[in-house]
């Protein structure tokens, strides 16, 4: 935000590039890389604008191998002691380091913090200046959209409800602090315990949710279309490898969307599956389809899922006429069945990589998955960056709001006063409340005048 | 027809708590002052409930105090009760409340006003601000006198357009029958000053003999007494103190209560002010928490020369025959005989976002504000708002940079960075979940937050901010001494610890983390301490406090740090952000309306985005006037 605290964020793209740089900048940049660092020297004690060789560490357990780049303030872009890490392991040792940072105490960059820094510490010419606040400005609206759009409505009932619950417990501390002579705390702190311990509990399952990508939907957006029974659900079951999707011979069975995250060599895809596309007179149906078209403007990649038993006809052209602009991979489905298309056919008229594919035998499975891997390796096909800043920066005040409450557990084991606990309380409410984007207000007064009696 | 004609440096309109330390800071600081009020009577009163302090009221007199203020001293020389509130929980949250002889209180503060040099007190009603070009220029009273002057200072607590209501009868009154000011709304009106309408309430006040204590539970102060004040001497306040009781509403109470709602102003739509959720009439308890069956009630003394006895808890609008009833219901009370009705009162105000920091109007030059007419409620509010107007009045006519107290050094500037920032929508309470950094801004440490301030200013005495000095370079002597020393696990040490229930030695420690077992304290390891100086009380309860939560302390520190930074970032005052269009709409206007004095200001106006605050960061470097 506006704070000079000490920042770090994946700097290169997370999406082709082979090493990938983790940027810190802060008073406590070169303090937070050493507690993750094992070198030959402590970075601390390493001149500036050099490049130490070593690894990183989750503590016993090897991370990565890296180069770490030190610059020391004001001889940096933020003017800020800057740390850059480069790593080698791909996307998802880059965000394991990030969150081993978070964990000793960095903050997740804002959109455009790096530059907002080094502009206020003049780094940057004044005539820049409009241009780094539309860029705040408008990054920080993406973001607010992402998160939103991300929260799945679960998600952020449980949010809600821990706050709730968390906001609650301080107002009482708060109205016994106020009103000593109204509220008593006797014996309330062992049965705040129980209440913090299944507030984290509950704060960890969504951690773990976060870790395994189900609740997030970040990586590549992929989109299989075709008409019905064309193949699609088989497609989505054999890449994501069981049954999620309702396969049967019956065509238009999926009236809905389907979504799945599967890894491929690493990266990472969020397939979606779709209703067949055709003409229809069906009302629900349609809406399935209207669906699919309108899910064509998000996607990052189209797997085009063609019936090769069967000759193309008229939906088949319109689909191909509403995608031809994206990112698509044609699959020429039931190799298994007799062809009456041909990969030459297709590949003259549309000019598109064409797979033969078959869900039964799984033929084209392994050339599919490399295709796949190969065109985002080569930059052809992105995700949507800020999706997983968003994600990562969740994430982050997910651990800050368990830490907060570890604290209070720990105030409460030290027989610490009362009022200790409703400072880590407090913080925990507003890490939660980053996540679902809300400002802080007077929640607190406010829930204490509502919840509880007090006055002369 | 000629008018009487003076000229004064600063005018203060009121002689409330507010009014009071206003006057007597602005005079004692050297400049010609004049407090008006409505009844030489009525100076310094206790419309309400017969206490000082309480839960981060108390934190509020300490701090005044520490600047030089009065009604610490006030309350030390007036009281009939005291005692330390939270002594069980932390040094944070301990807080000072004192029961007041009102008229004692009141009498003695008339006194010391009076008795103050370049103070005149004037017994007359303000009716009209003179401001030319938005400057002011003097006061106009009832009678037709002019009053010119430099600084105005207003502090009409809950005077303006006042109307007093129990049942159907509506009393044109101030509080306790006293005189309403109903002209100087309009002139405000006339320069364009946005008012408001809120409202509160009072108990009755039942005679003393008519009670039967029996059936109350007594409640009694400390022993020792702890004075307010910091220059108080500890010993001058171990007097006799008298008890106050507690007892308790009951179902039938209820009953009375819900089936005369029609009848309570309040819900028959009489009362268009706001009143205070944190301060609900026993009507609104019924209502709101109707699962409660009963509430508490204090039954305290009003003074030592009168047998009124306030009833704590159980303010009301209700008809004169209600409350008849319902008191009556309570256990002690069955024969209760009414002395004064409960009431509610209804008054201007107005919407305090128009002031500094400062607490001068931002449109108005030289003029000031302070207390209930700010929106805020309590005596203690009101006087640390009085002290603050009346020290910037003065420093403005002495060509001055304003005292501006903020978050990370005082109660008081909590106080006043919520009434300058949020839009209060009713009366504002201090409370100590509302000071974020409230490890700090402890009640103990006031002084050696503080005195430096106030001597600055001009009103702390020499030898008051030398004797701070002092204790902070004893304190900071002593934290340095103790942390160098280890204990081995000797005899004498593991029977001292088993006398206090705590784990013995299995090897040496070091002092400070025994000091810091729940169960131990700094005083309590004296005895393997032997190399320990002499120190007084106070001096020992901070090194104590700094040794046992240091790790709290230091987390405060830092982020106080933090806000320092923001709070340093000036806006200047002639921006358009109008010019700033990567702002959004609603920041834009809530900046425009608030015009914030730095970006720290501005990040706490709602609706003001962290990334809005980012752009202002951006536009500020490019903006040179």
């Amino acid at each position: 935000m506006y704070q000079s605290d000490t920042i770090c964020a994946i700097a290169t793209s997370l999406n082709s590039s082979g090493i990938g740089i983790i940027r810190i900048s802060g008073e406590d940049a070169i303090s937070f890389a050493d507690s993750i660092f094992r070198g030959k020297n402590k970075l601390a004690d390493c001149e500036t604008h050099t490049i130490q060789y070593g690894h990183i560490y989750d503590n016993e357990e090897l991370v990565d191998e890296v180069l770490v780049l030190i610059m020391r303030g004001p001889r940096s872009y933020t003017t800020e002691d800057v740390i850059e890490i480069h790593c080698h392991g791909g996307i998802l040792v880059l965000k394991k380091v990030l969150s081993l940072l978070v964990s000793v105490g960095c903050r997740i960059a804002e959109p455009g913090e790096f530059t907002k820094r080094a502009f206020l510490n003049g780094r940057i010419d004044l005539s820049e200046a409009e241009s780094i606040m539309d860029l705040i400005s408008s990054n920080s609206e993406l973001a607010m959209k992402n998160s939103v759009k991300q929260l799945s409505g679960s998600l952020r009932d449980i949010i809600v409800d821990l706050r709730d619950k968390i906001l609650y417990e301080t107002a009482y501390i708060e109205s016994a602090l106020d009103d000593p002579e109204h509220y008593d705390l006797t014996g309330y702190p062992d049965d705040l315990k129980n209440k913090v311990d299944s507030m984290i509990s509950r704060i960890d399952d969504l951690i773990n949710s976060f870790n395994s990508g189900h609740i997030l939907k970040e990586g590549i957006n992929t989109l299989i279309l075709g008409k019905p029974n064309a193949g699609k659900s088989s497609l989505l079951n054999t890449l994501s490898r069981r049954e999620r999707a309702i396969v049967t011979d019956i065509p238009g069975t999926t009236r809905d969307t389907l979504e799945e995250q599967i890894t491929i060599n690493g990266v990472s895809l969020n397939i979606i599956d779709t209703a067949g596309i055709r003409e229809t007179d069906d009302i629900v149906e349609k809406i399935g389809v209207d669906k699919a078209l309108d899910s064509i403007d998000d996607a990052d990649l189209i797997l085009f899922v063609i019936d090769s038993s069967r000759p193309l006809d008229g939906d088949d052209e319109f689909i191909i006429s509403k995608i031809i602009d994206k990112k698509v991979i044609i699959l020429l489905n039931k190799s298994d069945l007799l062809s009456v298309i041909t990969e030459e056919d297709i590949c003259n008229k549309y000019n598109k990589p064409v797979i033969s594919f078959s869900s039964v035998s799984l033929d084209g499975l392994k050339t599919l998955e490399s295709t796949i891997t190969d065109m985002f390796f080569s930059g052809q096909v992105k995700s949507d960056e800020t999706l997983y800043i968003t994600n990562s920066r969740q994430a982050s005040c997910l651990v800050n709001a368990k830490n907060s409450l570890s604290n209070v557990l720990m105030s409460i084991d030290n027989m610490m006063p009362e009022d200790f606990f409703s400072i880590d309380l407090m913080d925990a409410y507003n890490f939660l409340g980053e996540i679902t984007g809300e400002t802080i207000e007077d929640d607190l007064a406010n829930k204490i005048f509502s919840e509880f009696c007090m006055g002369k | 027809m000629s008018h009487v004609e003076e000229s004064y440096d600063i005018v203060v309109v009121g002689a409330g708590h507010a009014g009071c330390e206003a006057a007597l800071a602005a005079a004692r600081m050297g400049l010609n002052t004049i407090c008006f009020t409505v009844s030489m009577d009525s100076v310094a009163l206790m419309p309400c409930n017969p206490n000082i302090g309480g839960s981060s009221k108390g934190h509020l007199v300490r701090e005044l105090d520490a600047l030089g203020g009065q009604m610490g001293i006030n309350i030390d020389h007036t009281f009939i009760q005291s005692k330390m509130l939270n002594s069980s929980k932390g040094p944070a949250v301990h807080s000072l409340r004192a029961q007041a002889d009102k008229a004692a209180y009141s009498l003695r503060m008339r006194k010391t006003m009076q008795e103050t040099e370049n103070l005149t007190l004037r017994q007359a009603e303000v009716t009209e601000l003179i401001i030319e070009n938005n400057k002011v220029c003097g006061v106009k009273t009832l009678s037709g006198a002019t009053y010119h002057c430099k600084a105005i200072v207003i502090c009409t607590g809950t005077y303006l357009r006042a109307r007093c209501l129990y049942g159907d009868v509506i009393e044109h009154t101030g509080p306790n029958g006293l005189k309403a000011a109903n002209y100087l709304t309009q002139s405000l009106l006339d320069n364009n000053v946005e008012m408001n309408r809120f409202k509160t309430g009072t108990p009755a006040r039942i005679d003393g003999n008519s009670i039967d204590y029996s059936k109350m539970e007594p409640q009694y102060g400390d022993d020792p007494v702890i004075p307010f004040s910091f220059s108080t001497n500890r010993e001058d306040v171990q007097i006799e103190q008298v008890p106050c009781y507690l007892t308790y509403t009951n179902e039938k109470t209820h009953e009375i209560i819900r089936a005369n709602l029609d009848r309570s102003p309040m819900y028959s739509g009489v009362i268009e002010g706001t009143g205070p959720r944190y301060c609900p009439s026993i009507e609104d308890k019924v209502v709101r928490f109707s699962d409660k069956n009963r509430h508490q009630l204090f039954v305290e003394p009003e003074g030592l020369n009168t047998n009124e006895m306030y009833i704590g808890g159980m303010s009301s609008s209700m008809p004169e025959d209600v409350q008849y009833e319902m008191y009556r219901t309570v256990p002690g009370l069955e024969n209760a005989k009414i002395v004064r009705n409960a009431y509610a009162i209804e008054y201007d105000c107005i919407n305090s976002t128009q002031l500094k920091a400062s607490l001068e109007f931002k449109e108005i030059d030289g003029l000031f504000a302070a207390g209930q007419f700010n929106g805020s409620s309590g005596y203690e509010e009101a006087a640390a708002q009085g002290l603050v107007a009346g020290i910037n009045a003065a420093l403005k006519l002495l060509c001055k940079e304003p005292m501006i107290l903020d978050r990370s050094n005082s109660y008081i500037g909590v106080l006043i960075d919520d009434l300058v920032t949020k839009e209060t929508k009713e009366p504002y309470r201090m409370m100590t979940s509302r000071a974020e950094y409230r490890l700090l801004l402890r009640q103990d440490n006031a002084d050696i937050r503080l005195s430096k301030i106030g001597y600055e200013v001009g009103l702390l005495s020499k030898e008051r901010y030398d004797h701070v000095v002092e204790k902070e370079r004893l304190i900071e002597e002593e934290v340095a001494r103790i942390k160098e020393i280890n204990i081995g696990a000797r005899k004498e040490v593991q029977e001292l610890l088993e006398s206090y229930g705590s784990i013995p030695l299995s090897n040496g420690i070091k002092l400070v983390d025994l000091i810091r077992r729940p169960e131990l304290d700094y005083d309590k390891l004296a005895p393997i301490d032997p190399e320990r100086p002499e120190l007084s009380d106070e001096v020992r309860e901070e090194v104590n406090i700094y040794i046992k939560y240091e790790g709290y302390l230091t987390r405060q520190a830092k982020q106080v740090a933090q806000f320092k930074k923001l709070e340093s970032k000036v806006i200047p005052q002639n921006i358009n952000y109008e010019d700033v269009s990567s702002l959004r709409l609603e920041a834009r206007q809530k900046l425009t309306k608030l015009r914030p004095a730095n970006i720290g200001q501005a990040s706490r106006i709602s609706g003001v985005s962290p990334a809005d605050i980012s752009v202002l960061l951006v536009y500020l470097e490019t903006y040179k006037g």
